[in-house]
């Protein structure tokens, strides 16, 4: 049965604590940082999406200059501090350091980069300023990692930025998004506050594009538009059950639990979760945590084509999730209108499809499996009407450099790469910034 | 097995492991603990007139997480009452009667001191004296300890008034505050000293607060300069060793080597060096006696697998290695190979070589990782990519001789060979 209030106060709080806790001494901060090899042209930073200049940050922590550490941080990703938490490092950064081919464990770089960035969002170092005389107007749309990243660079050079978001409060995904035991909203709210603190920026909540306001006002009010708004609605199952009670699509239970008190989030006795990607992975594991007696992974390929990373499948695991590798839902059953049980197809590996991965193929045989909810993360869809609707269309040159088919119109992160991962989006942002100033300021 | 019984001017000891003269030796509890946990013998703290210490007396340099590299000292010789000190003296020589005891005097700096104090130490039934010529502060400015070590002639007088007096070996600490040590050994090896030892510590400031600017260690808002040793001294303590053994005035004279000694493989350069034991202080000050086992089991497997069978085999082996300059082989030529299987891309050799030396590594850009390769005709063989290489024999120096003969730069010169090939 589907209820809340399965847990107790202090097992929800331990169940939503901080899953990488944070160096709490200047001494352990100090032995990781003396361990780094200092490399040049090191893989870490060339792993960084952001480019962040690890070792020289790095570095800084081992001579006690964090405020040096923090800014050569913040310098490449506004978003460090977030970043710190929530970047899946086993593939970007801490994946590439040279300790791994010594088959030693990697320099601890997010921990570092949180020890470092933390102490900026407490005491408000702020180390970049707006100037007062503003030449130009740039409206930006979704205040999430790519719109704030973008903001911030285009308020520091002089540029008037209005955000409009549709939300109550800023950070995107990261505020709406990602595993409690990795961030919390609080942390999110306070990132949100110290980028703007760079001042020149205005932002206006519950606005949102293409109901409360128009593409072609924007253009018509700003001397450039940015589109930041994300990856959309959930992608459908297109399954015989998915009305039924009990399905649910991750990005709205996740919602709920980054906007609701956690005693209040509805969750089954028995949970099917459909798909192995991020998303999938955190609907799981907080499903868990929220008190599920049961949850199931379900994914068609197998562990060598997950889109997840081992660390992520790893904490799946260790919460307990079970998975089903090779099944793929046919139908979901119920009873009175609520979801009794889901029957799967079971798979094979086919021949690599578009991604290079082997596809998966139907044997025709089923299983079933009892559950009383299903939990769709199988992808987000992009907002294709929003944007086809006003005539925005993205090209390669989009990726490249934030430019669209529509002078003046830019956009990027996950509403151009179709969902990657905060650090991505904060590029994207960045990149935006500086074609816009060209086609501003020539 | 080997066997590491060791004898000094006749002085044996179970092995060539002395603690040195400082805090670790200045009681009974401590020397008694020593020689529990197996040291072969101790130089007793520095015996003499009255003093006072401060309080705040100790500083060290860090380096990179590391602690105490270097150790620095503001203390004096022993604060307790001599009497006490000789008690306890003739206490740990009654109940361990196969361990050295060597006492450290610095008397006033008159005959009669000396010959007092001398006859006093004897009577404890110590083994051997060991005359500080070294203390960098403190004692200096009454005209003792380093005042006494940097004057030859000064100490030539005092040795020869010790030497009157003494019935058991002297052993004269040299003091490395000089420019050489070599004439003040020669000195007090004519004034009739049976052995040397080096060294003592060397004058030093370990750094300054950054908050308060006042210098380590804050003793009331002031500093000293204080006396430095452990780790960071150790290749200054060999060099002045070596210019020992190699000049013919001294080098017939047993040594005791001090000096940034933390482990065998420190003892043993010092030894290969011309050492003929070793005495330590920092590395006691920093982890306790209990380091002793290790330097026992790790000499005692080194020289069995050498095939030395005691520990005066290998005592200065290594002296004869040290030449002049100009007689260094000019054909001599190697090069840097690095092994590719080996590389962990760390790209610490390119920078370092294309920023500061010779520019003779190639890069070849790689997503996340590069190719480091050596440019053979631009390297001159300098070690620096080898020496900054984290990974244990990636990078190895390998041998291209310029030509087949043995060619120094005496010949060189008469030859009138071309200079600038780089
Ligand atoms: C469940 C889940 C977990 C994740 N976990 C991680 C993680 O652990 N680590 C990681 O690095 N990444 C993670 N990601 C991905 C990451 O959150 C995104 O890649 C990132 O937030 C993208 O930033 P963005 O600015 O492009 O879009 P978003 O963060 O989606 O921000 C878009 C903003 O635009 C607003 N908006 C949308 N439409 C409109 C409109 N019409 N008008 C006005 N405003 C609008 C939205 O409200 C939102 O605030 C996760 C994603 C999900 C779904
Ligand atoms: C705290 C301290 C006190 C010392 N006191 C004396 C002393 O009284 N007499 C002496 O001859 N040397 C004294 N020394 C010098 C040591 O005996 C030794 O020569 C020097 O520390 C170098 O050896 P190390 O690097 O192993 O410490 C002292 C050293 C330290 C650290």
């Amino acid at each position: 049965m589907i209820h809340t209030h399965r847990l107790n106060e202090a097992e929800y709080t331990q169940n939503f604590a901080d899953i990488h806790p944070p160096f709490e001494t200047h001494e352990g901060a100090s032995i990781e940082a003396n361990r780094c090899l200092f490399c040049y042209d090191a893989p870490c930073t060339k792993s960084c999406p952001t480019s962040i200049d690890v070792p020289k940050f790095i570095k800084q922590i081992a001579t006690e200059n964090i405020k040096g550490a923090a800014k050569t941080i913040f310098d490449s990703n506004i978003m460090g501090a977030g970043c710190s938490r929530v970047c899946p490092v086993e593939k970007l950064c801490e994946g590439a350091c040279v300790y791994n081919l010594l088959h030693e464990s990697p320099i601890a770089i997010a921990r570092l980069q949180r020890y470092a960035t933390a102490p900026a969002l407490e005491n408000n170092w702020q180390f970049y300023s707006s100037p007062s005389e503003k030449s130009k107007k740039v409206a930006v749309v979704g205040a999430g990692p790519a719109g704030l990243a973008c903001a911030h660079a285009l308020a520091q050079k002089g540029v008037a930025v209005s955000i409009f978001e549709k939300e109550p409060k800023g950070g995107g995904l990261m505020t709406y998004g990602v595993a409690g035991y990795k961030v919390t909203p609080e942390f999110c709210e306070e990132e949100v506050q110290w980028i703007l603190g760079v001042g020149g920026i205005d932002i206006q909540y519950g606005v949102e594009l293409g109901k409360d306001v128009q593409l072609a006002d924007l253009q018509a009010q700003y001397d450039a538009v940015f589109l930041a708004i994300g990856v959309g609605v959930a992608r459908p199952l297109q399954i015989e059950g998915e009305a039924l009670d009990g399905v649910v699509n991750a990005i709205s239970f996740i919602y709920d639990i980054r906007t609701k008190d956690l005693a209040a989030i509805p969750v089954g006795d028995a949970v099917a979760v459909i798909g192995m990607g991020m998303t999938a992975i955190d609907a799981a594991t907080q499903a868990k945590r929220l008190g599920a007696k049961k949850v199931t992974m379900i994914y068609r390929r197998t562990e060598n084509e997950k889109p997840c990373t081992d660390a992520e499948l790893d904490l799946a695991r260790l919460d307990g999730c079970e998975i089903i590798w090779l099944a793929a839902p046919h139908h979901i059953n119920g009873q009175d209108g609520k979801v009794t049980e889901i029957v799967c197809s079971e798979m094979v590996l086919g021949e690599p499809d578009a991604s290079g991965r082997r596809s998966p193929v139907d044997t025709g045989h089923t299983f079933t499996l009892p559950v009383d909810m299903v939990i769709k993360a199988t992808g987000q869809l992009p907002y294709r009407n929003l944007l086809s609707e006003v005539g925005v269309q993205f090209s390669n040159e989009t990726h490249d450099s934030g430019s669209t088919n529509l002078k003046g119109v830019f956009a990027g992160g996950d509403c151009v790469n179709g969902g990657k991962e905060v650090v991505d989006a904060v590029q994207a942002g960045k990149v935006a910034a500086a074609s816009i100033c060209d086609y501003l300021f020539g | 097995m080997a066997n590491l019984r060791n004898t000094y001017l006749g002085i044996s000891s179970p092995n060539p492991f002395w603690l040195a003269s400082a805090p670790p030796t200045d009681k009974y509890h401590n020397v008694r603990r020593a020689l529990d946990a197996g040291w072969g013998g101790v130089v007793w703290k520095t015996l003499g007139s009255q003093v006072k210490n401060v309080s705040s007396r100790y500083s060290s340099v860090d380096y990179n997480g590391h602690r105490m590299m270097g150790f620095n000292n503001i203390e004096l010789i022993s604060d307790r009452p001599l009497d006490l000190n000789l008690k306890e003296i003739a206490q740990i020589v009654r109940e361990y009667p196969d361990r050295a005891m060597i006492v450290s005097l610095m008397a006033d700096n008159n005959r009669t001191a000396w010959h007092e104090l001398i006859k006093k130490t004897e009577d404890t039934g110590a083994h051997g004296i060991e005359l500080n010529f070294g203390c960098p502060h403190g004692m200096i400015e009454r005209g003792m300890g380093a005042v006494v070590g940097q004057d030859p002639e000064i100490a030539k007088m005092v040795v020869e008034w010790v030497m009157e007096a003494a019935t058991i070996p002297v052993i004269t600490k040299l003091t490395p505050n000089v420019h050489s040590v070599v004439p003040t050994a020669k000195a007090v090896v004519a004034g009739g000293t049976n052995g040397l030892s080096l060294i003592n510590t060397i004058q030093s400031i370990t750094g300054v607060d950054l908050d308060t600017f006042v210098p380590n260690p804050f003793v009331g808002g002031q500093s000293v300069y204080g006396g430095y040793c452990g780790p960071a001294v150790k290749p200054i303590a060999l060099k002045m060793l070596t210019t020992l053994g190699k000049n013919p005035a001294t080098n017939h004279v047993p040594i005791s080597g001090i000096g940034g000694i933390s482990t065998w493989r420190d003892a043993v350069e010092f030894m290969l060096l011309g050492a003929a034991n070793v005495q330590i202080c920092t590395a006691a000050m920093r982890y306790g006696f209990r380091i002793i086992d290790d330097l026992c089991s790790g000499l005692s497997n080194w020289m069995d697998e050498k095939g030395f069978a005691t520990t005066d085999e290998f005592v200065g082996l290594s002296i004869p290695k040290i030449t002049d300059w100009e007689k260094l082989d000019l054909n001599f030529h190697i090069v840097a190979d690095i092994n590719q299987d080996k590389c962990i891309h760390c790209g610490l050799c390119y920078i370092t070589c294309e920023d500061t030396s010779h520019q003779a590594i190639n890069l070849e850009q790689g997503k996340p990782y590069n190719t480091y390769t050596i440019k053979e005709e631009e390297c001159v063989g300098c070690n620096l990519c080898k020496l900054v290489c984290p990974v244990e024999d990636c990078i190895t120096m390998v041998e291209q001789r310029k030509g087949d003969e043995y060619l120094n730069w005496i010949a060189y010169q008469e030859r009138g060979l071309p200079l600038n090939d780089h």
